[in-house]
């Protein structure tokens, strides 16, 4: 039982241990990953069902494919690519820790044999006298050896940037890194977006999912700006903000400009440009047929109002001189949508200056009630994206850490060199761990020297 | 002198070194792979200057701006530091042939920007104007070149290891007598994808730096992103086939080849097929 048990243990840890597990891992993620840049993420499912139709839609819902990368199976990938890489280390460590820290300083047969490079030299010097040179001239040709004398023959051994072996090490740890920097991200920190109308401040920030967040200050939007280039491509989005304290301006915080690509961050919350539009607002009356029961009725530009017959208007676009468009006519006008009950659209002119063609209008339209446009109060406001990662330090911190690591793992190699003196003869060998064919280059040139210098 | 005349010349000049590398190809005449590199530095120099000029023309216009801003000029780009890349590959390793099957892919970047694209500078929209697109450019297309060169030592490898297996001695089989072994095959792979990887890794890196600092997400999983981790991913597991017993040789060279694939979907498939934040798509 005990044995058996231990076995299923055994090869269940080989398996983490595996590259082939490893690859398998890489290659799922690369293949699966494609699905989220198919089908689109995060929107809602309902306008994607359209095209697809209710029951694919559906098995694509259970399956996570409308946001694949929260998905249960995504991240289940995720942590199993973690414990791959962290069995695979631990099992791979000690071997590494052995070479760097244990070296083999003695040349045996075995590793004799094992060596791409090596030469042996005839000499007559004395030993001792050979020990000397050798020892100067790795010392400073390459590096510091560690010198052993068995039955009368001196080994010489000495190693360039051991510590290089680890950098495949920092590289997997990099990426630990980072998914931790993650975490911490979506556990503390929040990502929102406001709008703030010109002249207007907020004090509470919308996140997609879950409540507001009140971040305990204010901002104002003083204005907000649009340039464009002569060819009418925009050049610029600035809003100038404030942020209030209790209401009162923060003075380094007065005033900021806040364009695409210059955010500006108070008390580890950052607000991003993002978007602009139109938030003015629009008055309109209306009354029945014969002209009286006058109401007030103001509507925004991305609202709608509701008539007392049950259809909704909103406005589509305003003017402040009809003439422009119909001659004859004057004043201002607004050019409104109307969804009937019956599930009709309809599109109609109200004007300021002429309610006979507006009550005309209505009465062909059948009943009331007949609108009357007053005028508009222009605003614009200000779209932000609104963050707080208290985890990007880390996640850089990893980057910066894989970077390096990546670098070192490709371009440094750990080069060792033995050399065995003695009676009559010489032996220099020696072996890189990476990329051995500029090793023995280097090393022709080395041993070439030694030659001469002994000689 | 202007750079869109430079650019033409560059272009016929990669088509000429194409050719001669072929005709080296077929004849191995020394000379001819001597004239083919000789032509690929010219058009090398021509475009290095057009794309200097380029951007000198941008601020003469009063719209300055690194020429890396739309598709017209990444391709350029892309062009520019394939032959890059395969240069310094040669002046270390000396093999001409590879040019044979690299300078195509310079050809076709060339040919296809000045034929059949838009060439007007453009004054930079909002959400590229950052120093930022500059870092993330430049190491992301010097990692995508790598990565083109690896691809097209993979081919060679390909073709060399079938001839060589299905008829060692007959007049095909000898047509790849003049490829580098396919060991030094199989190695330069390597070496290029060790030169494209932590390029790419950094022009992952700087655009999540960049997407962060413009609008507080360092990772939104855009299609664009995700094609640049699944092209990561890929090369990843090629470095890891290595270690691996049984996925060398010509396994490695077909994942290089996926890799490079996956590369130029994500380059340009993306904007074709898929809607996201880069704003290279569109085209004209
Ligand atoms: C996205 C994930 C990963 C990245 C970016 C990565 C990166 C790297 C790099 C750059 C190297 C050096 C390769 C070379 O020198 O040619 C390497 C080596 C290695 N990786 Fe990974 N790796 C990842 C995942 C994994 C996983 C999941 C395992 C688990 C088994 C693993 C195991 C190894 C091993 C055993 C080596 C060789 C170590 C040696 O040469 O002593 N890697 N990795």
């Amino acid at each position: 039982m005990k044995t058996r048990f231990n076995a299923v243990v055994t090869s269940v840890w080989n398996g983490f241990c595996s590259l082939k597990l490893a690859m398998f891992i890489l290659i799922s993620l690369a293949v699966l990953s494609i699905i989220g840049t198919v089908i689109p993420q995060g929107i809602p499912p309902e306008e994607y069902l359209a095209l697809i139709g209710p029951t694919k839609a559906r098995l694509y819902q259970v399956l996570g494919f409308f946001d694949m990368y929260h998905s249960w199976w995504f991240i289940l990938l995720l942590y199993l690519l973690t414990v791959n890489l962290i069995c695979c280390s631990i099992k791979r460590l000690p071997r590494i820790w052995k070479i760097v820290f244990q070296p083999e300083t003695i040349m045996t047969q075995s590793l004799e044999s094992s060596f791409s490079s090596i030469k042996t030299i005839s000499s007559k010097t004395d030993v001792h006298l050979l020990k000397e040179k050798t020892e100067a001239f790795l010392q400073t040709e390459f590096a510091k050896p560690f010198v052993r004398e068995v039955d009368g023959s001196f080994h010489l051994f000495s190693q360039q940037a051991p510590w290089c072996r680890f950098s495949v090490y920092v590289v997997h740890l990099s990426i630990i890194i980072i998914f931790i920097g993650a975490i911490i991200g979506t556990q503390f920190g929040f990502k929102g977006y406001v709008t703030i109308t010109e002249g207007q401040s907020v004090d509470r920030i919308g996140v997609r999912s879950g409540t507001d967040i009140i971040p305990g200050f204010s901002v104002r939007c003083e204005k907000f700006s649009l340039a464009q280039y002569p060819n009418g491509a925009p050049k610029e989005f600035k809003s100038i903000l404030t942020v209030l304290e209790k209401g009162v301006p923060v003075p380094e915080y007065t005033n900021v400009r806040v364009i695409v690509n210059k955010p500006m961050t108070y008390k580890g919350i950052t607000f991003y440009q993002s978007s602009y539009g139109n938030a003015g607002q629009y008055f309109f009356t209306t009354t029945d047929l014969e002209g009286k029961n006058l109401t007030d009725l103001t509507m925004s530009s991305n609202s709608s109002a509701t008539l007392p017959d049950g259809s909704s208007i909103h406005v589509l676009e305003t003017t402040p001189d009809i003439s422009l468009y119909s001659p004859g006519l004057s004043g201002a006008a607004a050019q409104l949508e109307i969804h009937t009950p019956g599930g009709n659209t309809e599109q109609v002119v109200v004007y300021a200056n002429h309610p006979e063609l507006n009550i005309q209008h209505a009465k062909n339209h059948g009943k009331g009630p007949v609108l009357h446009y007053k005028g508009e109060k222009q605003a614009v406001y200000t779209g932000l994206q609104v963050a707080k990662d208290p985890g990007v330090w880390v996640v850089w911190a990893g980057c910066a850490l894989m970077v390096a690591g990546i670098y070192i793992a490709f371009f440094l190699s750990h080069r060792r060199i033995w050399v065995r003196i003695q009676k009559g003869r010489v032996t220099i060998g020696g072996n890189a761990h990476k990329n051995p064919a500029s090793f023995n280059l280097f090393f022709d040139q080395l041993s070439e020297k030694y030659t001469s210098h002994i000689s | 002198m202007t750079s869109s005349f430079l650019f033409n010349i560059t272009t016929i000049a990669d088509l000429i070194s194409m050719l001669l590398f072929f005709a080296f190809l077929a004849s191995r005449s020394k000379a001819l792979g001597f004239t083919g590199i000789t032509v690929a530095y010219a058009g090398f120099l021509a475009e290095t200057v057009a794309i200097a000029l380029r951007w000198k023309e941008s601020y003469d216009m009063g719209v300055g701006h690194a020429p890396l801003s739309n598709l017209y000029e990444s391709v350029v780009f892309f062009s520019w530091t394939i032959v890059l890349i395969f240069l310094l590959l040669d002046l270390k390793y000396r093999y001409r042939v590879i040019g044979a099957f690299v300078m195509p892919f310079a050809l076709l970047g060339m040919a296809w920007a000045q034929l059949g694209m838009n060439t007007g500078i453009e004054p930079l929209v909002p959400a590229l104007q950052s120093n930022w697109l500059l870092y993330h450019v430049v190491t992301c297309f010097l990692g995508y070149a790598a990565f083109a060169v690896a691809c097209g030592i993979s081919i060679m490898y390909l073709i060399k290891a079938n001839l060589t297996e299905s008829s060692p001695a007959s007049r095909d089989g000898r047509i790849a007598d003049i490829f580098p072994p396919i060991r030094v095959l199989d190695d330069l792979n390597y070496r290029a994808i060790m030169v494209g990887f932590p390029l790419l890794t950094l022009g992952i890196i700087t655009g999540a730096a960049w997407a962060n600092y413009a609008w507080g997400t360092y990772w939104s999983w855009d299609p664009k992103e995700t094609w640049s981790l699944i092209v990561w991913f890929v090369y990843a597991a090629f470095l890891h086939a290595r270690i691996t017993k049984g996925w060398v040789g010509k396994r490695a060279a077909w994942l290089s080849v996926v890799g490079f694939a996956a590369t130029i979907f994500c380059y340009l498939g993306v904007n074709l097929f898929l809607s996201g934040l880069h704003s290279y798509g569109g085209g004209k």
